[in-house]
């Protein structure tokens, strides 16, 4: 699903990311760790088609509308609520039965009750759970995710845990972590990266 | 095809309903229109002539464009929405016709009470002005929201912006100013619908470049 050779990013004269080399199979999950400044979001965001590389190849076997990635932002708009927003997602990438999907993920996720509030009055963790709804909006066969757990509560990251396990296996999972003992047990492949 | 203008609709719509929550910019653009008015008004010595007066009508609604234009992609910007729009499969040129669509219509909703306002403070309004105006938003809708695009992906956005964008409009200025004043504007209406076609086609085909990082 994922390969990469010597893949590598600079943004002007700064070298953010540096001989990367990655073979990750359909169904893999791949758990991304190292501290602040390592390139995890960088890589991520190479894998998601959202840069370009500047060293090396990288090729990711699936279609543009087949991807879900969650970034640090939610990737929502603060000024439609949480049905607006799903509903617009779900317009652009053509979900069948968008609006039963949408549903199923609000009550999943514990916004069902709040559907109809704006964003910009979630907390940020009500926030995170709609961006992560938004990610799986569209059943991605790449789901991408940066650091999914921040800003979770308890309840919020066991959700969370439940449906990453769901999808391991039958999905390619790509997760960047601060807290890779979440995660851990999934993990077919890992990657730690140097500051 | 229908699937395209299904996501421009989508997406202008989006662009509307925001406008109609936050009022950031339609009531900033309408101000700063009357506000210029008056200044203009002030400013031209008494007894000036309706030569000028024109000239001043072309400033002020480019003016007005850009502040529209700079507020254009605020919203995509701040949660970087930007990025979850163009990892959709829709053709990426979707974002630039529907944020370029609601632009013109917040432009156009602002001249509907600028011109008879300008009509008031200076002199009447022909159709070849209207018809200018008209044309002239297209072209400042279509070359701004792809230059505002382009600046959004940039630190120095603000001042982007107008570097890019004013250059671009000088011959929408010369086209429109020319339909104004003339007695026959055929020449300059044609200028400028030849120019919006030109730079709606080329930024329609390029859009897709701007976004990539």
């Amino acid at each position: 699903m994922i390969r990469a050779r010597e893949l590598g990013k600079r943004y002007g004269e700064k070298r953010v990311l540096w001989g990367i080399d990655l073979d990750l199979p359909r169904g893999g999950v791949l758990v991304v760790t190292g501290p602040n400044g390592s390139g995890k979001t960088t890589l991520l965001r190479l894998c998601a088609g959202l840069a370009v590389p500047t060293e090396g190849e990288l090729e990711v076997a699936v279609d543009r509308g087949r991807l879900g990635f969650l970034a640090h932002e939610p990737l929502v708009y603060r000024e439609l609520t949480a049905l607006e927003n799903l509903d617009l997602y779900g317009r652009l990438y053509r979900v069948p039965e968008r609006r039963e999907r949408i549903g199923m993920l609000l009550e999943r996720f514990g916004l069902w009750d709040a559907r109809h509030e704006r964003v910009a009055a979630y907390s940020r963790g009500m926030t995170q759970r709609l961006a992560l709804c938004r990610a799986l909006l569209h059943e991605p066969e790449l789901l991408v995710l940066d650091e999914p757990f921040t800003a979770l509560d308890a309840e919020g990251a066991t959700l969370l845990d439940a449906q990453l396990r769901e999808l391991a296996g039958e999905r390619t999972l790509l997760v960047s972590t601060h807290d890779p003992a979440r995660i851990d047990p999934l993990a077919t492949l890992r990657l730690e990266l140097a500051a | 095809m229908n699937g395209y203008f299904a996501d421009v609709g989508a997406l202008a719509r989006k662009d509307l309903l925001l406008e109609l929550r936050a009022r950031d910019t339609l009531p900033a653009m309408l101000l700063f229109v009357l506000a210029t008015f008056v200044v203009f008004h002030f400013a031209l010595p008494s007894g000036s002539s309706d030569l000028a007066a024109s000239g001043l009508l072309w400033v002020a609604i480019v003016f007005t464009a850009l502040l529209g234009l700079g507020r254009a992609f605020v919203p995509e910007r701040e949660q970087r929405v930007f990025d979850a729009l163009v990892l959709a499969p829709n053709d990426r040129s979707a974002i630039w016709v529907a944020k370029a669509l609601a632009t013109l219509a917040f432009l156009a909703g602002v001249e509907v009470v600028a011109l008879p306002v300008f009509a008031a403070f200076f002199h009447g309004i022909g159709a070849a002005t209207v018809g200018g105006v008209v044309l002239a938003d297209v072209g400042i809708c279509a070359v701004g929201t792809f230059v505002g695009a382009m600046a959004t992906a940039s630190r120095a956005r603000e001042l982007l912006l107008p570097l890019l964008f004013l250059p671009l409009a000088i011959p929408i200025v010369i086209g429109g100013v020319g339909a104004s004043i003339v007695d026959s504007p055929g020449r300059y209406l044609g200028f400028l619908a030849v120019y919006d076609l030109i730079f709606a086609t080329l930024c329609w085909a390029s859009f897709d470049y701007v976004v990539a990082e």
